[in-house]
């Protein structure tokens, strides 16, 4: 018996050829018009509104306009023009078909599989952060980075690691622009991972510091996890769906039972400093990565896709029906002067840096480049999966923004300014805002944090609280009023740490995986990956590594995530250049010198905002962007007997000399990787342009596809009518 | 009227039927039974492993294919 067919699904369409269809009909024509001017007028009523209240239907009318006609016409470009897809060509998944790691896959649960791999904290938090400079910098360069730049990116990368049976980017930087370049890119990717991890990890840790409701929850996410580990491993072996649904059912008692919590005589127990929050983070860390998947890691991911999947429709639904007013400005003052006190430096390069995941994530080209292609059916389906799942995550950060920039402006500053800045209490922060150009009262502070039962919300950085402060506004305003914002309060809250917390599970076996491999080349036993002393040596050396990031985060006296969170923006876009680079050389030596400005202008874009940025922290004068201006400041200030603030002891002064430098050294560091890996491809590309005969590539061969003949195939496809 | 209900009753089992589809397939439950489907037609007359044998072959794959999860 196959269960697999799906009762009314619709067989795979392939795109035909070019010429087939490109012309349009009259209905589509009419369509088309009326989606293009309806994106039109919602970008013209977000342009030329001023000093007027705006609700942020129109920015999602705006965003869901133009990511349709991208799809329909540039993403169809890029894909019938430039990549070229053949669906008489066999797939990876039909050619190796093993059942195990590649297996056709109905494209729709494909798409599903990729956006639960790609989409996480990432998007939810830089626009956040970036709404410091107003919400209308940070929704254009969503917008017009994942049309242009994010999605063809994810696109690229897809159908390339199709073409060659799912290698890896690193393998791809090796095979297709040289030693060099794939030795860079293979550091590059490890080191960027690890900063990536320390900072997710970092917002897990501001957010439930001093926070037992938050606490508790996040923390019963661990005995849920392995009860429905063992439930899935013991009782009912491979039930995942009951077992799911069993464990979101927990997850929402833990949240209420957070409430109870908070009340009781346990509160103590958990309500915990930041310090030792990153002590049982790194140990969580530790422990998660060396036990069995199918007790800790396995069900958690479950859990994360099951919220994930309900709570972006769920905000979807809110903010359509809510309708919330936008409060920021559009532009901030802090836009041009560069002088904000979430991160500092100007629009360009760092609201771009900022705003990663959403718009352009290196990341995801790792993602891209893994289980994806391993799994596609037809080669036309890159544009769906790969354009498709990333249009989706650009939507997650801009409802992300709209929860930021629909807080009281004076709310958003007290809650992300660093701690240094606003002081400890309602008082001190109101006073520090009144500074900053807005205006919060004492009072307003003190009971915007009692409705959501915190103790307080000021320099609560991160992003995380004042996401999940946004959406419970939004949520309350639909769902269940006042009363129900402390739940969805902490509901948000303990969506976003399961996020990162999977991210961070996942991250340190794969950063475990790839350091066995890095160092099996000089020692071979450590490369076995069942010699059990090698593993626990290699997790705890990759748990170490985030681990400080984490502690030199939750400790800096100037504020951990205004500190880290550019060098995590800078890591991540430099991902996506090497990305970008690979694309690039690819359409090069293919023979597509005329297409490569698809990928070339992206890349040239990314080049220049992170060389920029990471230029402007290594050696700007202003101590507040330059890593080493800062160290040189802090420094001086040792040598004099000062103490400088937001440092209030000499240690705090020598905690920021040692992490100005160690920030500062390893931007460096990513910039040269980085800039190795373009210059070994601009002398690859260059060498292709001049040869005559085109220059070997590492494509599969043709083989011709059986699938559209299902008598002959000899497999079924998965989740295909049967 | 009856007619009325008994097609929105279909329509619902239709969604439900599909909902429980897509979960099943995007979770990775409906895997075992193609691999039945596979192990018959590739081994006939080897016995097919139990939903607990596959489980653990499945756990075992898992364990040392890490897939990443992005920001």
């Amino acid at each position: 018996m196959s269960t697999s067919a799906l009762p009314e699904s619709a067989p795979p369409t392939p795109e035909g050829p070019p010429s087939a269809s490109s012309r349009m009909t009259p209905r589509s024509i009419l369509l088309w018009t009326a989606v293009a001017l309806v994106g039109a007028l919602a970008w013209g009523v977000l342009a030329l509104a001023r000093g007027e209240e705006i609700s942020a239907v129109w920015l999602v009318m705006a965003a869901l306009g133009s990511y349709a006609i991208a799809y329909r016409f540039y993403a169809r470009f890029v894909a019938r023009r430039v990549l070229k897809p053949d669906d008489r060509r066999a797939t990876p998944a039909e050619r190796l078909e093993d059942g195990v790691d590649f297996q056709p896959t109905d494209r729709r649960v494909l798409l599903g599989h990729h956006f639960a791999a790609i989409a996480g904290a990432g998007p939810l938090v830089g626009p956040v952060l970036a709404a410091q400079m107003g919400y209308l910098p940070g929704t254009l360069w969503i917008v017009a980075g994942v049309i242009f730049a994010g999605a063809v990116q994810d696109m690229v990368v897809l159908f390339l690691s199709m073409r060659r049976d799912g290698t890896s980017l690193g393998q791809m930087a090796r095979d297709e622009i040289g030693r060099a370049g794939g030795a860079a890119a293979l550091i590059a990717v490890f080191a960027i991972m690890i900063i990536l991890l320390g900072v997710l990890a970092l917002v897990v840790v501001n957010a439930l510091a001093h926070s037992p409701w938050g606490t508790f929850s996040v923390a019963m996410t661990i005995p849920i996890a392995l009860f429905m580990g063992f439930w899935l491993h013991r009782i009912r072996p491979g039930r995942v769906v009951e077992t799911s649904l069993i464990g979101v059912a927990l997850l929402l008692l833990a949240i209420v039972g957070g409430s109870w919590v908070q009340e009781s005589s346990l509160a103590d127990t958990f309500t915990l400093s930041p310090t030792t929050l990153v002590f049982c983070l790194v140990g969580y860390g530790f422990v998660a990565s060396v036990l069995p998947v199918w007790m800790l890691l396995a069900p958690r991911d479950y859990l994360s896709t099951f919220m994930k999947i309900g709570t972006i429709a769920l905000l979807a639904v809110g903010v359509v029906v809510a309708a919330p007013v936008m409060r920021a400005d559009a532009v901030s003052d802090f836009a041009s002067s560069g002088a904000g006190p979430v991160f500092a430096g100007s629009l360009f390069p760092f609201l771009f840096i900022t705003i990663a995941c959403g718009a352009l994530s290196g990341f995801h080209a790792l993602v891209a480049s893994g289980t994806t292609p391993k799994l596609i059916q037809k080669e036309s389906q890159v544009r769906m999966i790969g354009y498709g799942a990333m249009l989706m995550e650009s939507f997650v950060a801009i409802m992300a923004l709209i929860a930021a920039a629909t807080l009281e402006p004076g709310l958003y500053y007290a809650m992300n300014a660093p701690a240094g800045l606003l002081g400890t209490t309602a008082e001190s922060a109101s006073h520090a805002v009144a500074g900053l150009g807005f205006t919060i009262s004492p009072d307003q502070l003190t009971q915007a944090a009692k409705a959501v039962e915190e103790q307080t919300l000021v320099a609560r950085t991160g992003g995380a609280p004042t996401l999940a402060v946004g959406m419970s506004e939004i949520f309350s305003g639909v769902f269940g009023g006042t009363a129900m914002k402390a739940f969805w309060y902490h509901f948000a809250i303990m969506f976003e740490a399961l996020f990162i917390l999977t991210t961070v599970d996942a991250g340190t076996r794969v950063g475990r995986f790839m350091l066995q491999d890095m160092l099996g080349n000089v020692w071979k036993p450590i490369g076995r990956v069942n010699w059990k002393p090698g593993i626990w040596l290699c997790s705890g050396l990759v748990v170490a590594a985030w681990g400080y990031f984490l502690y030199t985060g939750a400790t800096d006296p100037l504020g951990g995530i205004n500190q880290l969170f550019p060098l995590f923006g800078i890591a991540n876009q430099l991902l996506a250049a090497v990305a970008l680079t690979v694309c690039t050389t690819v359409l090069i030596k293919s023979g597509r010198l005329r297409w490569a400005w698809v990928t070339g202008i992206p890349l040239t874009w990314v080049v220049a905002i992170t060389f920029t940025a990471g230029w402007q922290k290594l050696f700007s004068d202003d101590p507040r962007v330059g890593f080493f201006a800062q160290r040189e400041r802090y420094a001086d200030g040792i040598d004099a007997g000062q103490v400088l603030p937001p440092a209030k002891t000499l240690d705090d002064m020598h905690t920021v000399v040692t992490n100005s430098t160690v920030d500062g050294v390893l931007i460096a560091l990513f910039l040269l990787l980085v800039a190795v890996v373009i210059v070994n491809a601009a002398v690859v590309c260059v060498r292709a342009v001049r040869s005559p005969v085109p220059l070997p590539t590492t494509e599969a061969p043709f083989v011709e596809s059986r699938i559209d003949l299902p008598e002959q195939a000899a497999e079924p496809l998965v989740g295909a009518r049967s | 009227m009856n007619a009325r209900h008994g097609s929105l009753l279909s329509t619902a089992r239709q969604w439900a039927r599909t909902v429980r589809w897509y979960l099943r397939e995007l979770t990775g439950e409906a895997e075992y039974d193609r691999y039945c489907d596979r192990h018959r037609r590739h081994h006939p007359h080897a016995p097919v492993p139990s939903r607990r044998e596959y489980e653990v072959l499945r756990t075992h794959h898992r364990e040392n294919h890490p897939q990443s999860r992005c920001c």
